[in-house]
């Protein structure tokens, strides 16, 4: 019994002294992401940066989305990730369920010019519990070596004229917009139509014209490999992965702009989360215009705030223009749509539920 | 006296009497085997029996609305609808949500999320409602209805009602696609949002299917296995024990290269004339591709236990009945199946009871029509978060297995099962 206080007690003393040396000298956050290409593009424009900085350090993780480690961390009151990269959907999900730190906006820095962050970030990218650090899009692609003469969305409906299977995300979200956008539905009609049963039979409607032909993906990495293995001919995508696909290995894939869905990526921190200044300190650091800027010389996704726009250069090829291809490009910017978050967050259980039902039976 | 003695219970020597000490000896021994089996069984009851325990819980309890709402909750009990509620219960949704915001910033949101599950539309009704709870001002009925129109709305109240209800129906009910009615009773949801019901038949047949194709295929193998002389047969076992230890996602992978229809085998099949270079073959990303891909997995899990039966059957038997006159035919299926049956069991519970729970294959190459109900507890707990319903389904699947196990044990025999 002894010898167990004794043991008890020396733990005790060496976790403090432990404690005690994180206080005085660097201290550790775990920051997780999605992988990858992304999570290099965070890690080099970035971690590197604020490490050297801060002199703290951050311990990288990768995950696959979703919100289920953050729950049962929360839950379990022991939360071991400081800051997380979420979708929109989730970070709306997890503040509404009270799983996210609210986050003051207010200590996140100025634009240079001395904008203050509220109108500096594109609207929309600042929700409760959130910042947002890249705008990603959700656009469709084909391989120019085999497809040509592809005018816009309307295309990728169209059987007749361009025959061949379809990749589609495993998820009604985009996809319903973009049947209606291709169904002639103007972008900024399209949330007003989904909130009627009309509008949601309409959608369904043309996706049924295709659904025969579709294979449906669920990785974002899933939709460059099956243009590469000529499994389909048109593919909707995440932007960058296509980007990287061709600027980075030479493939001859296409985006097409027409109807983008834009959508944000945005970091959050679990309810609980150990170090939080430091936390909350990493996420205002990584996201000021110049740090948000250098990221997009290595993916091909667009800063979140207007003023980084200025600032991004070139891919880390040391050639490609990297402005053209941001989906934030005025050129691309024509007939997007902005991912209505709240839309989702109130329809999204019954929607994916339709969705599911659409897709077996 | 001896006589006396012969009535009396036998003694021990020491003399107590006999039973009991026998009865302490074996308490002693049953004590120490218990103590021995003890951190095991610890260990099951921490981290698998108490862990199912408490989220199968979750299928018929959720109190996520009782919790934000305690004063709104026992005024729903009593409203029966078809009217709006009294001012009474509107009032006290102001009160709760000013309440609620106190204790904790995200609990209003919370209700509206658990009350969004019964109705669409109320997360954002509830944060609107949130935002504007402290300036609102009695009467409550209207300057409510004033804020959101689903307040003015009885349907609104009914689903409000369903999740005020911490015990709760509603997510089993859901798992077999039905639902509690606005007036009271069940009904079944709408046509378009019926889902459960098809992939659990769906989930059935291809678990079905898949130990049927197993048995088929593995049968013969395990046979040939059995027969050979041991170092011919463990080199082959070697074969049959590669892909089992390679991971389950190379597999996979591996099938979708080979099936896919710009893939080997549909390559060969445009070689071979069978199919023309425009029309190839799906064979993946649907059924077919699951039902492929899920038999090859589950392959050793059959052949391992049929083979450990067949090679403790002693070859003389056949050669008995040889020679007493019965053909090759008669002889294996007279002599040689019925003692491979055991194995038979063994092999399809495994292959059946593991198909049936099975996920990241299906996920993976099941298309639209070859997910099974496990893709869909997968989601309700990774990305919707609806641990009620993923619960609930799983609550389902798991009595439907027991039902079944228990149909196997009254038709074969449990017993009558042999892993080796």
């Amino acid at each position: 019994m002894k010898l167990k206080i004794a043991l008890g007690a020396a733990a005790v003393a060496a976790f403090a002294a432990g404690s005690a040396m994180a206080a005085s000298h660097a201290k550790s956050i775990t920051v997780v992401s999605w992988g990858g290409a992304y999570t290099k593009s965070q890690v080099e424009a970035y971690h590197k940066p604020w490490i050297e900085k801060t002199g703290n350090q951050i311990i990288s993780e990768d995950y696959n989305g979703g919100l289920a480690e953050v729950k049962s961390q929360v839950e379990a009151g022991n939360v071991t990730w400081s800051v997380v990269d979420v979708e929109m959907s989730d970070a709306v999900r997890g503040c509404d369920e009270g799983l996210l730190e609210v986050i003051d906006h207010s200590k996140l820095p100025a634009a240079p010019d001395g904008t203050p962050a509220a109108e500096d970030f594109i609207e929309g990218s600042l929700p409760e519990c959130a910042v947002a650090n890249i705008v990603w899009s959700t656009i469709f692609a084909y391989d120019t070596s085999k497809t040509q003469g592809v005018e816009g969305l309307a295309d990728f409906f169209d059987l007749a004229k361009f025959p061949g299977k379809r990749g589609l995300r495993k998820n009604p979200k985009a996809n319903l917009e973009m049947a209606l956008i291709a169904d002639g539905v103007a972008p900024a009609d399209v949330y007003a139509a989904l909130e009627t049963a009309e509008g949601v039979d309409r959608a369904f409607a043309k996706l049924d014209t295709i659904k025969d032909e579709v294979v449906w993906w669920e990785a974002g990495a899933q939709p460059p490999q099956l243009l590469a293995d000529g499994e389909v001919v048109m593919t909707t995508a995440y932007n960058g992965r296509i980007f990287n696909a061709a600027a980075g290995e030479g493939k001859p894939f296409e985006v097409n702009w027409d109807g983008q869905i834009l959508d944000f990526d945005l970091w959050v921190i679990p309810k609980g989360a150990p170090n939080l200044e430091v936390a909350m300190d990493f996420v205002a650091f990584s996201t000021d215009t110049q740090r948000l800027a250098d990221q997009a010389s290595w993916i091909a996704y667009g800063p979140a705030r207007k003023s980084s726009g200025a600032l991004v250069g070139l891919y880390n090829d040391g050639k490609t223009e990297m402005a053209p291809h941001m989906p934030t490009a005025a050129a691309n910017l024509e007939t997007a749509l902005v991912n209505n978050f709240e839309f989702w967050a109130d329809n999204q259980d019954e929607l994916n539920e339709r969705f599911n039902a659409w897709l077996a039976n | 006296m001896t006589d006396a003695t012969q009535d009396g219970p036998l003694l021990a020597a020491d003399g107590t009497p006999l039973k009991k000490r026998l009865a302490q000896a074996l308490f002693r021994t049953r004590l120490r085997a218990f103590g021995l089996t003890a951190p095991l069984l610890a260990f099951i009851t921490c981290f698998f029996f108490l862990p199912i325990v408490v989220l199968l819980f979750q299928a018929v309890y959720n109190d996520q609305f009782e919790e934000g709402m305690p004063r709104t909750t026992p005024l729903l009990a009593e409203w029966n609808g078809p009217d709006l509620p009294s001012e009474e219960v509107f009032a006290a949704v102001v009160a709760d949500l000013i309440e609620a915001r106190e204790i904790d910033r995200a609990l209003p949101t919370k209700v509206g999320a658990r009350v969004n599950r019964e109705i669409s539309g109320a997360t954002s009704t509830f944060k609107k409602t949130n935002r504007r709870a402290k300036k609102l001002e009695a009467p409550f009925k209207e300057a409510l209805i004033d804020v959101d129109k689903d307040w003015g709305d009885p349907s609104f109240w009914y689903a409000m009602k369903r999740a005020s209800q911490s015990w709760t129906p509603s997510f089993l009910l859901k798992s077999v696609d039905l639902q509690l009615a606005d007036g009271g009773g069940i009904e079944s949801v709408e046509d378009y949002l019926q889902i459960h019901v098809t992939l659990f038949i769906r989930t059935l047949e291809i678990s079905v299917l898949v130990t049927v194709f197993t048995l088929i295929l593995g049968y013969p193998v395990a046979y040939l296995l059995a027969q050979l002389p041991v170092r011919t047969s463990n080199l082959l076992l070697i074969l049959v024990l590669l892909p089992f230890w390679t991971s389950i996602l190379v597999r996979t992978t591996a099938w979708i290269a080979i099936l896919q229809s710009e893939g080997a085998l549909n390559d060969i099949f445009v070689w071979l004339g069978i199919a023309s270079d425009d029309a190839r073959f799906s064979m993946i990303y649907n059924k077919l591709g699951t039902l492929i891909a899920m038999t090859h997995i589950l392959l050793p899990f059959m052949i391992l236990p049929l083979y450990s039966v067949m090679k403790a059957i002693p070859p003389s038997y056949v050669r008995a009945a040889k020679s007493l006159g019965a053909t090759n035919t008669t002889a294996f299926l007279r002599v040689y199946f019925p003692q491979t049956v055991p194995g038979i069991g063994a092999g399809g519970i495994l292959v059946f009871i593991l198909a049936i729970g099975y996920y990241i294959t299906p996920a993976l190459v099941g298309g639209q029509d070859g997910v099974m109900i496990s893709n869909i507890i997968d989601g309700h707990m990774r990305s919707s978060l609806n641990y009620s319903l993923a619960a609930a389904l799983g609550l389902v699947l798991l009595v439907f297995v027991l039902f079944l196990y228990w149909l196997y044990d009254r038709i074969v025999g449990i017993d009558n099962m042999k892993l080796g």
